[in-house]
């Protein structure tokens, strides 16, 4: 089972305390009412889908409740790092060289 | 190639098996082809065999990273059925049922379809007047599904727990009796072998790692680790591998791949005569000619190209068979596994043209992408070769995600389907 940290209660948890809420960084448009149908379509439903380094949003469902990000790689289901919502996003590069 | 009959059959049992011929060559990519299809599953080698065999093009090349039906196509639990709420739905998967019916015959290959019925378990009342709203649907669609009491489910597949005081009892079920399996690996090998009998090019461990496109933006070819192959139209159905591969051509598809998992038992005698599947616990189950129970898990939550999936999937499968079937409680599970699976916001496929000129796209098909096989592979034919979309598969478009004119399988369904 993987095995998650939440930076909000600072502990490593089994993933089944934990729902995943999709990719991370997704900034809702500041005027909606100026949006084309392209740019809604593409916020609402385009996603990365990478394979390799994912930047994605979990929530600490059966814990503190809270929303955080976290980097993982969808190849091996390995976290490099989670941190709190609003946190700037980690340099990936720096984050792969750490890792190694 | 030899046509299998009684006759050569015979013939080949008294030389002992020795003189059959290849089912198909192993080909090596030519320098251009009319159309290259990325992906060589049930789905990709079907479209290369209706291209082939109603539509008249033959030079066709059909490519693939690792070896044909190696992907989804050999890892679902090969349930065939077409009970969907929604009238394109049905109309898309009632129309590979239909062709399902005499595949053998019409690809001269065993693919073991197997007509044994498909019941879906309601547990609450919500799952009775849903499922209820399924058949009425279904009936108005002219799909056969017909609702059974607890007593019927039972007398239909007799290791179901009707007993009223279970966790989940079983309030009735919806049965679809066209519905069944077939055998997945031969669905891929008979399209095959009928393709490359008329001609086309089956290219295996040959990954596409880019789409190249003309300056005006249509399509010029594909790159792959065997070099460039021109090709006047691009067809790509590469599953889990979707949204990687249109991205090379600048197309961005709504498409998250996530892993499914399923697994199979022990082999033990023949006990369980149909599918069933139940919704509100998530269980579904056959039992293979082999023996073996097939159950279907779920997917993971996040996007994952591990191709294995997490433990508490299957811990949670196995907990809901045991509920539902508390006959099979001590049964050994063999082996699991997982295939990555493209999934589209309203969980129902994409099949047709894309904004890249002469770029066509099946995909999307999430976890249900096996049952559709020869009518995804029959439309995606048509569309390739006229140019535009066969009236089955004409709603299924892209731009549906712009217009908003969804086909919302994911609310209709809530799970497994």
């Amino acid at each position: 089972m993987i095995q998650i940290h939440c930076p909000y209660c600072g502990e490593t948890l089994p993933e089944l305390e934990f729902a995943y809420a999709g990719e991370a960084h997704i900034v809702r448009p500041e005027s909606p009412s100026e949006q084309t149908d392209e740019e809604w379509a593409a916020f609402l439903f385009l996603r990365d889908n990478v394979k390799g380094p994912h930047f994605e949003r979990w929530r600490h469902a059966h814990g503190c409740g809270r929303f955080f990000n976290a980097v993982r790689n969808t190849i091996t289901d390995r976290f490099y790092i989670t941190y709190k919502a609003g946190e700037p996003r980690p340099d990936l590069a720096k984050l792969l060289e750490e890792s190694k | 190639m030899t046509r299998f009959n009684a006759l050569n059959l015979v013939k080949n049992a008294l030389t002992g098996h020795k003189n059959w011929t290849e089912q198909w060559p192993d080909s090596q990519p030519k320098t251009e082809y009319d159309v290259v299809i990325v992906g060589a599953g049930g789905h990709g080698l079907g479209a290369a065999y209706y291209l082939a065999k109603q539509h008249g093009i033959t030079n066709v090349a059909v490519i693939d990273k690792g070896w044909l039906g190696g992907g989804n196509t050999g890892r679902n639990t090969t349930i065939i059925r077409s009970n969907y709420l929604y009238d394109e739905s049905a109309r898309l998967f009632d129309h590979a049922l239909d062709l399902w019916q005499d595949l053998s015959q019409e690809l001269n290959y065993n693919v073991m379809y197997s007509n044994r019925g498909c019941l879906m378990l309601a547990h609450t009342v919500h799952d009775v007047q849903s499922f209820k709203r399924h058949v009425h649907s279904n009936r108005l669609n002219g799909v056969d599904n017909r609702w059974l009491t607890p007593q019927e489910c039972k007398e239909y597949c007799p290791p179901i727990n009707i007993a009223p005081d279970a966790r989940y009892p079983v309030m009735g079920g919806a049965l679809q009796e066209r519905a069944g399996t077939a055998r997945h690996d031969a669905v891929a090998w008979g399209y095959a072998r009928g393709a490359a009998e008329r001609g086309v090019d089956i290219i295996q461990n040959c990954a596409v790692t880019a789409i190249r496109r003309h300056p005006d933006g249509s399509v010029a070819g594909v790159e792959t680790e065997k070099g460039f192959i021109k090709a006047k139209k691009v067809a790509v159905s590469a599953s889990g591998h979707n949204s990687m591969v249109m991205e090379t051509a600048g197309v961005r598809l709504p498409l998250e791949s996530t892993p499914l998992q399923a697994l199979v038992s022990e082999p033990v005698k023949p006990i369980f005569p149909c599918v069933v599947m139940s919704n509100a616990v998530h269980a579904y189950c056959s039992q293979s000619d082999k023996g073996e129970l097939v159950i279907g898990s779920g997917t993971d939550q996040y996007v994952s190209y591990s191709q294995r999936g997490g433990l508490p999937l299957i811990e949670h499968t196995v907990a809901a068979i045991s509920e539902v079937f508390p006959i099979f409680n001590r049964m050994r599970m063999l082996r699991k596994w997982g295939g990555i699976v493209d999934n589209t916001p309203d969980r129902s496929a994409i099949i047709g043209k894309t904004p890249v000129q002469n770029l066509y796209v099946n995909c999307g098909w999430g976890t249900g992408g096996f049952k559709a096989t020869p009518g995804a592979a029959h439309t995606l034919a048509w569309t390739v070769a006229k140019d535009e979309p066969h009236p089955i598969n004409a709603p299924f478009t892209l731009d549906r995600f712009r217009t908003g004119r969804l086909i919302d399988e994911a609310a209709a369904a809530a799970v497994a389907h």
